[in-house]
C-alpha cells in the first residue's frame, strides 16, 4: 500500500510566552486506506501536529508530502488549493456558516473548487447527505440543527470534494454516544468501502481502540504505533 | 482561480442577515451622496443663473473709443527726448464718439471664421420728461433681433417682446426702474430728449429689465436708427459693436489684435468680468469639501461595522480559510461587503439627491432682480452623478480595505485552538 500522508522530522516551538519545543522530531505515515487514531494526553501536542499535518500551520520544521508533492515551504495560496482539493476536515466544534442552509454548507468547497456546475456541485452534496442520513434537512439554516446532525453535515462537507485524506481534530469529543457511534460507522464504511485514508486525534478510548492504527503521544513524541 | 459567484454569495448572506447594521452602514452613504447631488445640483444651477445673468449678456469683446488724451503730445514729437520738458493739464482732444469706418470694420469682423455674431450700438445720453421733471438716462439703438439671437436680450423683456420694437421705429423698451418712477404703463408715450435739445416722442412697447436696479433706472433702448436720429448722426454712427466668438477662450487675444489694428479700445469678457469665475470656484469647493466630509463620515461608519463583523465572523473565516479559500479570497468578501454598501448606499443616495433636487426646483423663487426665474435653479448635470457613485465606491472601498486586511490575516488554527 502507497503512502498517502508522509511527515519526517517535524519539530515545532511555541516562542510566546517562553520557548517551548511542543513536537519533537515526530515521523508519521498514513497509508491509503487507513483509518489512523492519535491519543494523547491534554497539551501533548496532538492537535498542534495535526494543524501542521492539515498544512493550517505553516510554522515548522521538517518536511511533509501529501499524495508524494512536497508541502513543506509551498505558498499559502497552493496550500489552500491543496487542503481544498485533496483534504477534508472535521472539527470538535462543527463550523458551519451558521446563516447559510446546510446544503449551501456543503457545497462551499465545491464551489471554491470549481470544477462542476452548480447543478452537479448540488447534486453531488445532495448524494453526500443521503449518504451521511441526513437530506432531510438539506434547506434548514445550518444553526437549526442538531449537534449530532451539524458534525454529519461537517462531514458531508469534508466529502465533497472527494478528498484524498479526512483529517478529524476530536470530531466526536461534543457528541453523545450514540452520535459518536453513528460518526465513527460513517468513518469506518469511508475507509472500508471508498478507500479513504482517514487520521483522526481523539479522547475517546472506545473511538481509537477501533480504528486500524493508535498512534499514542506524549509530550511532542510518538511514543507508540 | 477565483470564484466570484460563491464570494458574492457570502457577502449578500453576510450583508442579509445583519439588515439593522448594513442598512444604517448604507443610510450613511446614502445621506452623503444625497447631500453632495442636492447641493452641488443647487450650487451649479444658482453659478449657471449668476453667470447668465451676467456674462450671457456681456460681450466677448466690447468695441468702442474711449475719450482719452493722447499718450503721445505734439511737443514730444518735435522735441529732443533728452529735453526736460513739462505739460500741464492735458485734455482729451476734440473727438467723436463714434467709432470711425465702424461700417468696413463690422462686416470685416462678421467675416471672420472665430466670429459667431456682431451687433452694433448707438449709445445716446438722454433725458426722460415726465411732467416738470427730467430724469437722465441712457438710450442704446440696437438692432434687437441680432440681441435677441446673441445676448438672450428677450430674457429681459418684461412685458411685451422683441418683436414689437423691430416693428415700430418710434417704439421704446423702458427700463422698468424709470417706469416706476413715472408710472408708466405699456402703450403710454414719452418724450425723451437728447443732448442737442431735440423732443422725440417714442411709444412705449415693453419694459426692460436686467436685475441690476441701477442700471434699470436709466437704461432703454431703441431700434438703431431711431438712437442715430437721437444723437444727431447719420446711418454710420455707430458708438459700440459688440462680438461674440465661438469659444470665449479667444477673447483676449482677438481684442488685442482688434485694438492694435483698429486704434480703438477692445475689452474681453475675462478682464471686464475675472470675479465671476472666482464666485463659482469658491461655491464648487465648498460643495466637495462638504461632501468629502460627509462620505469620510460614512467610510469611518462602515469601518466600524466591518470590523465588528470580522470579529463575529471569526469562525467563518477560520473554516472558510481550513477548507481551501485563501487570505485573498477572504478579503475580497469583506471588500465586496464594503462595496455592496456603497453601491446600494450609493445609488439610493443619487436617488435621494434627484428628489431633493427636484423638491428644491419647484419651490418658487420670485425675485425682482430675475425676472426670467420664477423657481430655484437646479443643474442636472448627469457627470454630478456619476461623480457620486464614483465617491461612494472609492469611500467604501477605503474604508473596507483595512478591516479586510485585518481578516485575509486571521490564522485559522489560533481560532479553531482557541475554541
Amino acid at each position: 500500500m502507497s503512502l498517502i500522508l508522509e511527515a519526517k522530522h517535524i519539530n515545532k516551538h511555541f516562542r510566546e510566552p517562553v520557548d517551548f519545543h511542543v513536537i519533537k522530531d515526530v515521523h508519521l505515515s498514513v497509508k491509503r486506506g487507513e483509518f489512523v487514531s492519535i491519543m494523547g494526553k491534554s497539551g501533548c501536542g496532538k492537535s498542534t501536529l495535526l494543524y501542521i499535518l492539515s498544512t493550517m500551520d505553516t510554522d515548522y520544521t521538517g518536511e511533509l508530502r501529501l499524495d508524494d508533492e512536497l508541502l513543506t515551504g509551498q505558498t499559502a495560496n497552493r496550500l489552500a488549493e491543496v487542503r481544498n482539493e485533496k483534504i477534508g476536515f472535521v472539527f470538535q466544534f462543527h463550523y458551519l456558516l451558521p446563516e447559510f442552509s446546510v446544503l449551501q454548507n456543503v457545497m462551499l468547497p465545491a464551489r471554491k473548487l470549481g470544477r462542476k456546475s452548480l447543478e452537479e456541485i448540488e447534486h453531488d452534496a445532495m448524494e453526500k447527505l443521503r449518504l451521511l442520513g441526513i437530506d432531510d434537512q438539506a434547506h434548514k439554516k445550518a444553526y437549526r440543527i442538531s449537534g449530532g446532525q451539524k458534525q454529519r453535515v461537517a462531514i458531508a462537507r469534508a466529502l465533497i470534494n472527494d478528498p484524498h485524506i479526512i483529517m478529524g481534530d476530536e470530531p466526536t469529543g461534543n457528541l453523545d454516544s450514540k452520535n459518536s457511534d453513528i460518526v465513527f460507522n460513517i468513518f469506518r464504511e469511508l475507509s472500508h468501502e471508498k478507500n479513504l485514508s482517514l487520521l483522526v486525534v481523539t479522547h475517546d478510548h472506545d473511538f481509537a481502540a477501533k480504528t486500524d492504527r493508535l498512534i499514542e503521544m506524549e509530550d511532542g513524541r510518538i511514543i507508540s504505533g | 482561480m477565483t470564484n466570484y459567484g460563491i464570494i458574492l454569495e457570502i457577502s449578500r448572506t453576510h450583508l442579509l442577515s445583519r439588515m439593522k447594521q448594513t442598512s444604517i452602514a448604507a443610510l450613511g452613504v446614502t445621506f452623503g451622496v444625497g447631500m453632495f447631488i442636492t447641493m452641488i445640483s443647487f450650487m451649479t444651477g444658482l453659478n449657471g443663473l449668476l453667470d447668465g445673468l451676467i456674462l450671457n449678456r456681456t460681450p466677448h469683446i466690447h468695441i468702442y473709443n474711449e475719450i482719452e488724451p493722447s499718450s503721445i503730445q505734439p511737443i514730444e514729437r518735435l522735441a529732443d527726448p533728452a529735453d526736460f520738458q513739462i505739460i500741464r493739464s492735458v485734455k482729451p482732444k476734440k473727438g467723436e464718439v463714434r467709432i470711425h469706418n465702424a461700417l468696413p470694420i463690422l462686416s470685416q469682423l462678421k467675416r471672420d471664421a472665430r466670429v459667431k455674431g456682431v451687433t452694433p450700438q448707438v449709445n445716446a445720453n438722454v433725458f426722460y420728461l415726465a411732467g416738470s421733471i427730467e430724469l437722465n438716462g441712457i438710450v442704446t439703438g440696437i438692432n434687437v433681433m441680432d440681441e435677441v439671437e446673441l445676448f438672450n436680450f428677450g430674457d429681459y423683456i418684461v412685458d411685451g417682446n422683441p418683436q414689437d420694437l423691430a416693428k415700430n421705429d418710434r417704439g421704446i423698451l423702458l427700463g422698468a426702474g424709470i417706469a416706476k418712477k413715472m408710472s408708466l404703463k405699456v402703450g403710454d408715450r414719452i418724450q425723451v430728449s437728447s443732448i442737442n435739445g431735440g423732443i422725440v416722442p417714442l411709444k412705449i412697447v415693453g419694459f426692460f429689465q436686467s436685475g441690476l436696479a441701477e442700471v434699470d433706472k436709466v437704461q432703454s433702448y431703441v431700434n438703431l436708427r431711431t438712437a442715430q436720429q437721437l444723437v444727431g448722426g447719420g446711418s454710420n454712427y455707430i458708438s459700440d459693436l459688440n462680438v461674440k466668438l465661438w469659444d470665449m477662450e479667444l477673447a483676449p487675444s482677438m481684442s488685442k489684435e482688434i485694438s492694435a489694428q483698429h486704434d480703438l479700445t477692445a475689452i474681453d469678457i475675462n478682464t471686464a468680468n475675472a470675479q465671476f469665475d472666482t464666485g463659482s470656484f469658491v461655491r464648487n469647493l465648498i460643495t466637495y469639501v462638504v461632501a468629502i466630509t460627509l462620505l469620510t463620515v460614512a467610510g469611518f461608519g462602515i469601518y466600524n461595522i466591518l470590523n465588528m463583523l470580522i470579529y463575529e465572523k471569526m469562525n467563518d473565516i477560520a473554516i472558510l480559510k481550513a477548507t481551501g479559500f485563501s487570505g485573498r479570497d477572504v478579503q475580497q468578501i469583506f471588500i465586496s461587503q464594503a462595496m455592496l454598501i456603497g453601491l446600494v448606499g450609493g445609488v439610493l443616495g443619487l436617488l435621494l439627491g434627484l428628489a431633493l433636487s427636484v423638491m428644491i426646483d419647484g419651490i418658487p423663487f420670485d425675485t425682482p432682480a430675475l425676472p426670467t426665474i420664477s423657481t430655484y435653479p437646479i443643474n442636472y448635470d448627469s457627470t454630478y452623478y456619476l461623480i457620486g457613485i464614483v465617491f461612494a465606491l472609492v469611500s467604501t472601498f477605503l474604508a473596507g480595505y483595512l478591516p479586510s486586511k485585518r481578516a485575509e490575516r486571521i490564522d485559522p488554527v489560533d481560532i479553531i485552538r482557541g475554541q
